[in-house]
């Protein structure tokens, strides 16, 4: 809503306060300022002029030589305008005068003929661009009302004034009119609001005899009246009009359209002209449109229409959608001499239906949407019809013809100052509530402490006690509400257990190197496919997608945090950051059905990826190119603090390569996976060898053991003892492990591989594989011979198990 | 035998001043101190002295003997000491040459932020709840009393995946869900943050995946004044003790009233500048006191319990602390912006 301040001064006294003022402060009461913006730039010395006579410039065949009377002298003045006339009014920049840019005017010569000012456009006259009707491009302003020769134009063409651009919020749908504008400003400055002036005079035929209203979908249109207004004259509404409508961002047209658009905006009561004579019948008939049926709009469009659409029609034909937009037929033209004036309350769900179903916003459909004042609908038409008779000729008919079963009642609420003060945290006391409601213009009856007020049907917006609390809070002023802290109930705020640990887990990433990542949930239908967890997919029934996606990119939840995070490393790859390791928590979604109907599952899970070289080349050490046991070394240390053993078996997987992945357990619950990105998958990011890694943190979280424990610092010494085993290169570390741990005897405490070899001195298809045992007894000093005696079981239980023999 | 003991003293002590080296030392210790030495000798030689003269001379002996002992120890010292100051000299190093770099990675921008506002509420007595991010219409909407045909409840401004379920459009569900568990039985005090999803096409200043924090309290009396004192508080701490916080009347379905928070703007300090439009003030979250619809809804009687609820969107105010100039960043995760946030 733009609100020209010139306009709102007529109901309204805005002496004492700047634009800039206002704003401020209609912004702390509730409606958002966007901006000050100003009808035009600075001008002086701008008068009326006539034109008294406009001939060939000699010299020039584009140029005029005009007479101009001013007032108080007659100027030559040459002018290049194509509709310069003699007999105009004009405005006239007198030597001396100042345009804007700050144009200096002075007696000239043009092609040898003095010229002694300029008659100047509204674009001249320095009308901003977003205001200028369409033709004022074509040349001069013409005034086309009575104007006294001589005066400044400032007035005439609204130059001084400013616009307040309203940022509404939906409930304030009365402030979509200047009066509602009006009661606002003058609750907040404490002023009377000056209603404007309906009162038509009227001839004996009535309307009634000429035009019946039957409406037949009453639920969608409790409210029709129709004047007729005979003997219009169409043409140019008055400029006062106009440049209200311009300062608007309404484009004046002609008379008749101008005043029902300006009466939607002073009355927030959308109307509509139809040309009676065009109008095909004497009966307007409400109802909704059958399938299939056709109208053409004003625009000039042809559009198809449903039950769900409502329309007004001449008996036969509509001949408008119902507060959407009228048909071209019925249309108002120069021609029109009689005009049926529709005002009416449509149903704000029917006019929704009917503006996004036909991509019609209008003025008067956002209107209808937000509902309009019930108590405004009558009046805002008898201010229109008194307008037609004014300024378009207008003879008036008596009464309105009409259709009525709305319901005008007005709210009452009843509230206590003691519960205003409680909920505020405030001490108000009751006589300046009092003076607050008589601000609102709310009736109120007051009794001590309690007040019965009547909601004004304007106020749509205000049915409940809170309503009228942040009435009181605003028009008190939110400035004033003090600063309280809850005096409640007191406990101390905490991180849950899961919470603390999804901390931890972070910094542990980020102390081992990894930096955090956030990714979009919305992937590809490909990319929620790719690198599912092996126990993700085995629950999973589908991925999600979203019924409507704007983009292919973002249609998919994922199932995996890795493909997006792939997508990182690609991105940052293209930038020539080739050495990279980031790590995310996030949800993925696990689709429960194969067709969606409930809630996903929600997991969180920690994935990372890491690419490139770990270690930078410097002078003093090479680079290190990332490699499966870095990424497994980051799990294995972050395992070990959360107190957990992972075991780690090969695995098949796609997207994976086949040779370089594990699944991951914890208690034989399968929790995540590792390993190398298949090389094609690689190729598909434009990377380079890559490891990632994907967890499952809830279930990480869920067996956390967070009981407090000690274990005693062990008193006696622990003892060593390394073991060299040649085994076939299919045995693995984990297997045989497992088997000496098995073999080792109560007081081998852990087995650790620290070298591998293969090559020279081994056969082929052989490795070595260096273990160190570590031997400990919480009791006492172990003595050599039951470390011997255990190496010696363990041997041959390696031989006989994994055919390993000690190296030599 | 006096005389050619102090004869051999001089003569030991004279060898180990002229001593230049280690080995020279440990010749000297060899000639005269050594088991074949002229000391050992004269010891072993004491039998053919006469009785009375053997303590006199044996004491002489070991003392020329210590003495020599010491000299040479002494000189040893400082040979040593010169031998290492020598090895020394030859491993300086260039102390200006770069270290080992270590590799250290850092947490998201927004994680920091949120984490900020989190412990900032948490001394404030707010638990922190999480709830899901694939919603149903009820908690979503209307739960919250935003009435069906709010235009967020259109299939074309939020992403659907039925007609029933859809991707969070705000973290508000959450105070819905947490009040709904406890069914009116205590009071909720609870911040949520997490992500959130919007039908708009991604540029500068949209992003269809952002981040929001979510606060609610419900007690017997909380008063519109407690959420002006607690956001205060926040603002305070958060960005700092000389911004200033201004409340203007807003709208939403949820609370009644509605507030609109601002807080005066860090480069002009109120005056206006271009950062916060020539306001002077910048607005920050949105809040009010929860709709009494919303309570009943929840379970909690609005005639017993009142409280208030704000919402804040971490993207939001990371542009405008940090002067960030692009949303989608946030999301890229381009190595050379997550780093800039990496330092302390």
């Amino acid at each position: 809503m733009q609100v020209s301040l010139n306009w709102l001064k007529k109901y309204v006294d805005l002496d004492g306060y700047t634009p800039d003022e206002l704003a401020s402060l209609i912004t702390k009461a509730g409606i958002e300022v966007d901006g000050v913006a100003y009808f035009a730039e600075k001008s002086t010395g701008v008068v009326v002029g006539s034109i008294e006579s406009c001939e060939q410039h000699p010299n020039a065949d584009k140029l005029k030589l005009c007479q101009v009377d001013v007032g108080d002298e007659t100027l030559q003045i040459v002018c290049g305008a194509p509709n310069v006339a003699a007999g105009q009014k004009v405005a006239v920049a007198k030597p001396g005068a100042v345009l804007p840019g700050n144009f200096k005017i002075k007696k000239t010569k043009l092609r040898g003929e003095e010229s002694q000012g300029m008659i100047c456009s509204l674009d001249e006259l320095g009308v901003k661009e977003a205001y200028l009707p369409k033709d004022a491009a074509d040349g001069i302003h013409v005034f086309s009302d009575q104007v006294e020769v001589g005066a400044d134009v400032t007035d005439y063409l609204n130059l001084d004034d400013a616009i307040l651009e309203f940022d509404l919020t939906p409930n304030r749908a009365d402030a979509l009119s200047m009066i509602g504008v009006a009661y606002e400003v003058a609750a907040i400055l404490g002023r009377d609001v000056r209603l404007p002036e309906e009162s038509v005079e009227t001839i004996a035929e009535k309307a009634t005899d000429h035009v019946t209203i039957k409406v037949e979908a009453r639920e969608d249109n409790p409210y029709y009246g129709a004047f007729v207004i005979k003997d219009i004259k169409v043409g140019p509404a008055p400029q006062w009009m106009q440049n209200h409508l311009m300062a608007a961002g309404i484009r004046p047209i002609n008379n008749v359209v101008d005043i029902t658009n300006f009466v939607l905006l002073e009355y927030g009561q959308p109307l509509h002209a139809f040309d009676f004579d065009k109008f095909g019948s004497d009966q307007v008939v409400v109802r909704r449109a059958t399938d299939q049926e056709k109208i053409v709009t004003l625009d000039d469009v042809e559009r198809t229409l449903t039950t769900d659409h409502l329309v007004i029609t001449n008996g036969t034909v509509p001949t408008a959608i119902a507060g959407v937009m009228g048909g071209a037929d019925s249309e108002v033209s120069d021609e029109t001499t009689t005009v049926l004036l529709e005002t009416a309350y449509f149903d704000p769900k029917r006019v929704r239906i009917g503006s996004k179903d036909h991509q019609l916003r209008s003025e008067s459909s956002s209107r209808f949407e937000k509902g309009v004042d019930p108590n405004r609908v009558r009046k805002a038409g008898q201010r229109a019809a008194r307008l037609l008779a004014e300024y378009a000729n207008g003879t008036v008919l008596s009464g309105i013809s009409e259709f009525d079963e709305l319901d005008r009642s007005e709210k009452q609420i009843t509230v206590t100052v003691e519960r205003i003060n409680n909920r505020l945290g405030t001490e108000i006391e009751a006589s300046e509530i009092a003076v607050i409601f008589e601000k609102l213009r709310f009736q109120f009856v007051q009794d001590g402490d309690t007040f019965h007020i009547t909601v004004p049907t304007r106020r749509q917006d205000i049915s409940i006690f809170e309503d009228i609390l942040e009435e009181v809070a605003r028009i008190y002023g939110y400035d004033h509400l003090p600063y309280t802290l809850p005096e409640g109930s007191q406990q101390a705020g905490q991180l849950t257990k899961n919470q603390q640990l999804k901390r931890y887990v972070k910094q542990y990433m980020e102390g081992a190197g990894l930096m955090e990542a956030i990714t979009y949930s919305l992937t590809t239908d490909d990319r929620a496919k790719l690198l599912i967890s092996p126990e993700v997919e085995a629950v999973s029934k589908s991925a999600v997608r979203l019924s409507r996606p704007m983009t292919e990119e973002h249609s998919t939840l994922r199932q995996s945090l890795l493909p997006e995070m792939l997508h990182t490393l690609s991105y940052n790859v293209a930038r020539k950051e080739q050495n990279l390791g980031y790590y995310e928590i996030g949800n993925i979604f696990i689709g429960k059905e194969e067709v969606v109907k409930t809630q996903p599952k929600e997991k969180l899970r920690l994935s990372g990826a890491i690419t490139g070289k770990w270690l930078t080349h410097e002078w003093q050490q090479e680079a290190k190119s990332v490699d499966f046991y870095l990424a497994k070394g980051i799990l294995d240390e972050l395992f070990t603090r959360l107190k957990v053993t992972p075991t780690y078996k090969q695995i098949e997987m796609k997207q994976m390569h086949p040779g370089r992945t594990a699944q991951i357990f914890i208690d034989d619950v399968a929790i995540g996976f590792i390993g190398q990105v298949h090389p094609l998958v690689e190729k598909d990011f434009d990377l380079k060898e890559t490891y990632v890694f994907d967890l499952d943190l809830d279930h990480l979280f869920a067996i956390h053991d967070d009981e407090p424990s000690f274990t005693k610092i062990p008193r006696y010494p622990s003892i060593k003892r390394d073991v060299a085993l040649i085994v076939d290169e299919s045995v693995t570390a984990a297997d045989l492990e497992a088997t000496i741990i098995e073999a080792g005897g109560e007081w081998l405490q852990n087995v650790h591989v620290f070298d591998v070899y293969q090559g020279e001195h081994l056969e082929e298809s052989k490795k070595s594989l260096a273990l160190s045992l570590l031997y400990f007894n919480p009791e006492r000093t172990l003595k050599d011979e039951e470390v011997e005696a255990s190496y010696e079981v363990i041997l041959e239980k390696v031989k006989a198990e994994h055919d390993a023999v000690l190296r030599a | 035998m006096k005389e050619k003991l102090t004869a051999l003293q001089n003569e030991a002590l004279e060898q180990v001043e002229q001593a230049q080296s280690l080995a020279d030392v440990e010749k000297v210790r060899v000639a005269y101190l050594g088991k074949k030495g002229p000391i050992t000798e004269v010891l072993r030689g004491m039998g053919k002295l006469a009785p009375e003269e053997r303590p006199v001379i044996g004491e002489l002996a070991n003392k020329v003997r210590a003495a020599i002992a010491d000299a040479i120890e002494t000189e040893k010292r400082i040979l040593e000491e010169a031998a290492l100051n020598e090895q020394l000299k030859t491993e300086t190093i260039d102390v200006t040459l770069p270290g080992r770099p270590v590799q250290v990675g850092g947490p998201h921008l927004l994680t920091q932020l949120i984490e900020e506002i989190e412990d900032l509420f948490i001394g404030m007595g707010f638990e922190v709840r999480e709830g899901p991010e694939v919603e149903t219409d009820y908690y979503n909407f209307e739960a919250l009393n935003i009435p069906k045909d709010h235009p967020a409840r259109d299939m074309q401004d939020s992403f659907y995946i039925t007609e029933e379920l859809l991707l969070r459009t705000h973290t508000s569900p959450v105070q819905a869900r947490t009040m709904g568990e406890y069914q009116g039985s205590k009071p909720v005090k609870m911040i949520c943050p997490g992500k959130v999803y919007r039908r708009d096409s991604d540029d500068a200043t949209h992003s269809h995946q952002f981040t929001q924090v979510e606060g609610l309290y419900v007690d017997k009396n909380v008063r519109m004044s407690d959420l002006k004192g607690v956001l205060n508080q926040f603002a305070k701490q958060f960005f700092g003790p000389e911004r200033e916080i201004r409340l203007r009347p807003s709208f939403f379905p949820f609370t009644e009233p509605s507030v609109e928070m601002d807080i005066s703007c860090k480069v002009c300090k109120g005056k206006g500048c271009s950062v916060c439009k020539q306001t002077g003030w910048i607005e920050i979250l949105g809040g009010g006191m929860v709709h009494p619809k919303v309570l009943e809804m929840a379970g909690y009687d609005p005639e017993v319990y009142s409280g208030f609820a704000f919402g804040m969107g971490p993207d939001r105010i990371a542009i405008l602390k940090y002067g960030v100039d692009d949303i989608r960043h946030f999301y890229t995760n381009d190595r050379r912006f997550l780093e800039q946030y990496h330092e302390a």
